[in-house]
């Protein structure tokens, strides 16, 4: 993170054009940000524009950091929980379980079957809900005033009931522990979910019909922030941004981790790459969220939901490091533990997955008008909380 | 045809609109705070002590273990422990908490300290209306503030309430049981003080915390 | 690929570079290796491209700290006691040069394989903490890598673009050491939190109130 430098500054004419009076061909440096309403938290970009083309582009973070790999280090594998929560802020219950993966790597725990179907529909909910809120910021960041949006927060919304009633929080869920997940689902639950996602296939028509064929989206995001298939390898680009660009890697088809090889689902992939694919892919992931979480629903079984042999307290894994990791909606989703047999963890990493996923904003943006940083922004789908732990 | 897809979205947008007037379904405000929304069962707020009985003071199940002081991510909870003992939900001498304070503004609702609690004493409650003029010793609440009986335990919470009175009508017949034993079979030497043979974390083996002026 | 495996195909194709495997003894059973910073982007090039193995996705990069240790032992000693020599016991105390290390987790994305951990070593934690840059083998150590310059100190040599990215430019310290102290020069909240209190108190003693 830098220092805040000035919003607007002329930078020395550049060679090409200097000696023109006009003001044509001068470097202009802008500041968006750290508070512009499209930059989804406290972002900042500074930006060198050629007039309104993009010449360089430096994303500037950290104005959310607390270190939360410190705090970590200070408390118990159990205390750290509740703080992944508040990493992408919108699937907390996606990171619970990222965390609480990587210490069953760690311990050797085992989890029961009923905890790994709960975990399972939880993880979907979350992802179909962060796809439709994307779409919605996404959309609105192209200046469709919150209609998109607004339609999509309905649906969030009554997906956000669902985890209170079982978890105590809307988004603070806190919910999954080593081993299985902390409390049963309620009584109705199960009937609440399964009408629920009876009605999100008209949802999704909806929300289909409302913006895919849309000429003016299709003209603000076809051909714009073309991420290449190798590029995109090579800069550790995850989860739907990767796949928009046509690499076919899912952890959960990959590490099949947690009971993900029970499921017939599909990985949808993209063709060009650009921001457009990028919003299709979103809207292909729901549906085969939609698939995951039907068959979830229909063959949950009854049993156990924590595996007996964890203990609540004096939780203390032998010696050690282990490193696990998850598709989350934004992308992987990974936590590095090092034990060193105490109560605290010796070393505790989150490896982000949209802080990776910028790495390639200014490559994306290079050469674009500075109104198209802000939707390719939108695309990557990035949120602070986890960017600057 | 150039437009088709706008004008699609526009009908979808015109359909909600006018379905807005019809359907129950999407008309979802509520005018609060005349209207409220039914309370979901397993919300959960900040923390509270859970008393048996009248007598807060006497009932409080909290033995100041020190577990949740301890296990709290943020470190929000301050306990100093009692230099008496008075019994406890279940029958058993033990310490009480002298002083027991709870500092919601750095409190984040992640109920370990309920899970970690061997003595079902701490519970979460429902309560949302908390604003207070006061930032600091407004948002610091005491064990006065903090005990509740369980009653109201079993209004917010009516399955696990039942539950964890189930579990301490379990524990209380066991060591009843236990201790009429014992009196039967020595019925010369005088019956041993219910805490020797304490389950569960002893409380007797914690440090005593150096009295600090707050 | 077991770690001995790419231990030796490496080794076999960089002439003069030492691996060395790190074992790990919890369930999870991720060995690692540890490499030495001279090839090392020699290593993560043939790595990223060497046909069996095309690690083309580096996922995690990361430091640990592990400060220098007083490690006590006890020696057996001839000693002159009252005139005769006797052996006695003594405890030896020796103070470890702690280092800074670097663990690269990669993964391939086109055989859909891994973790391969890579470990990197500074030589010690206070001048000698400088280590080759893998971001030229792979973009996304980019930001991983000025994170860790960031929070533990590490210099990554060839990095295209090493400043710091979560704490400010005008920061001194490397937060995420295991010796740093944090800063009492901040105006603290009034807290019911005692040690915070203090900290507060001595603060204002030294420097005056606020």
């Amino acid at each position: 993170m830098s220092t805040a430098t000035e919003p607007v500054r002329i930078l020395p004419q550049s060679p090409a054009n200097s000696g023109s009076d006009s003001g044509e061909g001068q470097l202009l440096e802008v500041s968006m940000g750290p508070q512009h309403p499209s930059t989804h938290g406290v972002f900042r970009m500074d930006v060198v524009l050629d007039g309104e083309r993009v010449v360089r582009l430096k994303p500037v973070f950290g104005y959310l950091h607390r270190n939360h790999e410190k705090i970590a280090e200070h408390e118990t594998y159990l205390g750290s929980m509740p703080y992944t929560d508040r990493l992408d802020y919108i699937c907390s219950l996606t990171n619970n379980w990222a965390y609480a993966l990587a210490v069953e790597k760690l311990a050797g725990i085992q989890v029961p079957e009923r905890a790994e179907y709960i975990r399972i529909i939880t993880a979907e909910m979350t992802r179909f809900l962060n796809h439709a809120a994307l779409i919605g910021f996404l959309t609105q960041d192209m200046g469709a005033s919150g209609t998109p949006l607004m339609y999509a927060f309905r649906e969030r919304e009554t997906i956000l009931d669902l985890f209170e009633s079982l978890t105590g929080a809307r988004m603070m869920c806190n919910y999954m522990r080593f081993g299985g997940c902390r409390v049963d689902l309620p009584a109705g639950w199960l009937d609440q979910a399964k009408k629920f996602a009876a009605t999100l296939p008209r949802f999704l028509e909806e929300f289909e019909r409302l913006l895919a064929t849309n000429e003016i989206l299709m003209a603000r995001t076809q051909g714009v922030g073309v991420l290449s298939k190798e590029f995109a390898v090579n800069a550790g680009v995850t989860g739907p941004v990767l796949r928009a660009s046509g690499v076919n890697y899912d952890v959960r088809k990959v590490d099949k981790y947690g009971i993900y090889d029970r499921f017939a689902f599909k990985v949808p992939l993209g063709e060009h790459g650009d921001t457009y694919d990028r919003y299709m892919i979103r809207l292909l992931e729901m549906r085969e969220s939609l698939k995951i979480l039907n068959q979830a629903l229909r063959d949950i079984p009854e049993g156990p939901i924590v595996d007996p042999k964890t203990k609540i307290r004096g939780f203390k894994p032998k010696p050690g490091e282990a490193y696990g990791r998850i598709e989350a909606p934004k992308g992987e989703l990974g936590f590095y533990l090092i034990s060193d047999g105490t109560a605290n963890p010796y070393r505790y990493r989150v490896r982000s997955s949209c802080m990776m996923n910028l790495t390639v904003l200014e490559d994306l943006c290079i050469g674009h008008n500075v109104a198209d940083v802000v939707v390719i922004l939108g695309s990557i789908d990035i949120v602070m909380g986890e960017v600057d732990r | 045809m150039f437009g088709e897809g706008i004008l699609k979205g526009l009908a979808e947008t015109a359909r909600n609109f006018l379905g807005s007037y019809v359907s129950k379904k999407r008309l979802t405000t509520v005018q609060y705070p005349e209207q409220r929304l039914p309370q979901i069962e397993a919300y959960r707020n900040f923390p509270f002590l859970v008393y048996d009985g009248d007598d807060w003071q006497q009932g409080l199940r909290c033995v100041s273990c020190f577990i949740c002081e301890k296990e709290c991510p943020p470190k929000c909870i301050i306990i100093e422990k009692s230099t008496d003992k008075k019994p406890d939900a279940v029958g058993k001498l033990q310490f009480y908490p002298k002083v027991f304070n709870i500092d919601v503004s750095v409190c984040m609702s992640c109920q370990i300290c309920v899970e970690v609690c061997p003595f079902d004493a701490i519970k979460m409650d429902t309560d949302f209306e908390l604003s207070s003029t006061d930032r600091f010793s407004g948002l610091l609440w005491d064990k006065k503030h903090l005990a509740k009986s369980n009653e109201h335990y079993h209004k917010i919470h009516p399955t696990e309430a039942a539950a964890v009175d189930a579990q301490l009508a379990a524990e209380r017949a066991k060591i009843a049981a236990k201790t009429k034993a014992t009196a039967e079979a020595k019925p010369a030497t005088p019956t041993p003080p219910a805490n020797a043979n304490g389950a569960g974390p002893n409380a007797a083996n914690q440090p005593v915390p150096t009295a600090t002026e707050k | 690929m077991t770690p001995e495996n790419i231990k030796s195909e490496v080794e076999a194709s960089i002439p003069g570079c030492q691996l060395e495997i790190v074992s790990n003894p919890s369930p999870s059973g991720q060995h690692s290796l540890r490499i030495d910073p001279a090839h090392a982007v020699a290593i993560a090039t043939f790595l990223r491209d060497a046909e069996p193995l095309r690690l083309d996705y580096c996922s995690n990069v990361t430091g640990v700290d592990w400060p220098g240790k007083e490690i006590s032992e006890k020696v057996k000693v001839k000693k002159l006691v009252d005139g005769v020599e006797q052996e006695v016991e003594e405890i030896r105390k020796t103070q470890t040069i702690g280092h800074l290390e670097v663990v690269y987790h990669l993964f391939s994305m086109e055989k859909k394989h891994g973790p391969v951990i890579l470990r990197m070593r500074t030589e010690d934690r206070a001048e000698r903490v400088h280590l080759p840059s893998l971001t030229p083998v792979w973009r996304s150590a980019e930001f991983q890598e000025r994170e860790i310059f960031d929070l533990y100190g590490v210099i990554f040599d060839g990095h295209p673009d090493l400043r710091r990215i979560l704490m400010w430019d005008g920061f001194e310290d490397h937060p995420m050491r295991r010796d740093y102290v944090e800063p009492d020069d901040f105006e603290y909240e009034p807290t019911a939190h005692d040690e915070v209190l203090e900290r507060a108190r001595q603060h204002r003693t030294v420097m005056g109130p606020l």
